[in-house]
């Protein structure tokens, strides 16, 4: 038994506005930053305290540069749900919010964008 | 519910008191340190994002990086950083638990809560020592 109307309902409206896709969806890419995460790490340290050569040529190798540009894809996904919360659980002036949720998309596609034209230039060698 | 935007007359209602008067326990401290550590990677991505980057425009940015990344307060970082992977990734597979609908009751969850912080220390420590012995320490 719900208090929303139909229409309300169909349009969205009420505080939580939706909700599911946002649970699952941060469920799937929690459970795919596991490997992914731990893909990462393992590039990471092949890396460490090797000179710059090394480095481009091991993330610009097909399978380093896909589960580096995976694990990029899936933690924006994941960081732009997390911090979307976070703001929505401690800034409740209406117009603050909206900038900060604002920001927080751009910054998650700015910070990703960037990182996943470093892998495909780095892949594509130009 | 009425326009939030319309201006509102002061009407300081009274809240329960939380902080205030719950005893500290490792559950609800483990539960804002996920969100805390979560909120730490989010603004550590730059990082990721800087060494990248630098290792896609050429040697001379790569080798700022990595002057920075060695240095101590670069080394500090990193470990703090991994730290709070590890903690966030151990937490969010603490929670996946709770999804799943195991781990709720009192000793359960006690336990999952210590082997989240024990294991992310833990493995901190251990990855750490182990990629210096293999590396032979940053250089």
């Amino acid at each position: 038994m719900t208090m929303r109307s139909p229409l309300g309902t169909v349009r969205g409206l009420g505080t939580a506005k939706s909700g599911t896709e946002h649970f699952w969806r941060q469920r799937l890419t929690a459970v795919a930053n596991v490997p992914l995460t731990l893909a990462g790490v393992v590039i990471v340290i092949a890396l460490v305290g090797r000179n710059h050569a090394a480095a481009v040529q091991i993330l610009g190798s097909p399978l380093v540069a896909v589960l580096m540009l995976l694990f990029i894809l899936s933690i924006s996904i994941h960081m732009r749900i997390g911090m979307q919360v976070i703001i929505e659980d401690y800034v409740h002036e209406e117009k603050t919010k909206l900038v900060l949720i604002l920001l927080n998309t751009f910054y998650v596609v700015a910070v990703g964008l960037a990182a996943a034209y470093a892998i495909l230039k780095l892949s594509f060698g130009v | 519910m009425a326009d939030a935007s319309a201006p509102r007359p002061d009407t300081s209602r009274p809240l329960s008191p939380h902080l205030t008067i719950y005893r500290p326990m490792l559950t609800m401290a483990m539960s804002i340190v996920h969100r805390i550590t979560g909120a730490a990677l989010y603004l550590g991505t730059l990082l990721l994002a800087w060494w990248l980057i630098a290792v896609a425009s050429g040697p001379n940015a790569y080798a700022i990086f990595q002057s920075a990344a060695s240095s101590a307060i670069g080394r500090l970082v990193l470990f703090c950083y991994t730290w709070a992977l590890i903690h966030h990734m151990l937490g969010g597979i603490r929670h996946f638990v709770w999804d799943l609908g195991y781990g709720f009751g009192p000793s359960e969850r006690e336990w999952l809560v210590r082997a989240n912080l024990f294991g992310s220390i833990t493995l901190t420590l251990l990855l750490w020592v182990f990629v210096y012995i293999v590396t032979g320490g940053l250089r």
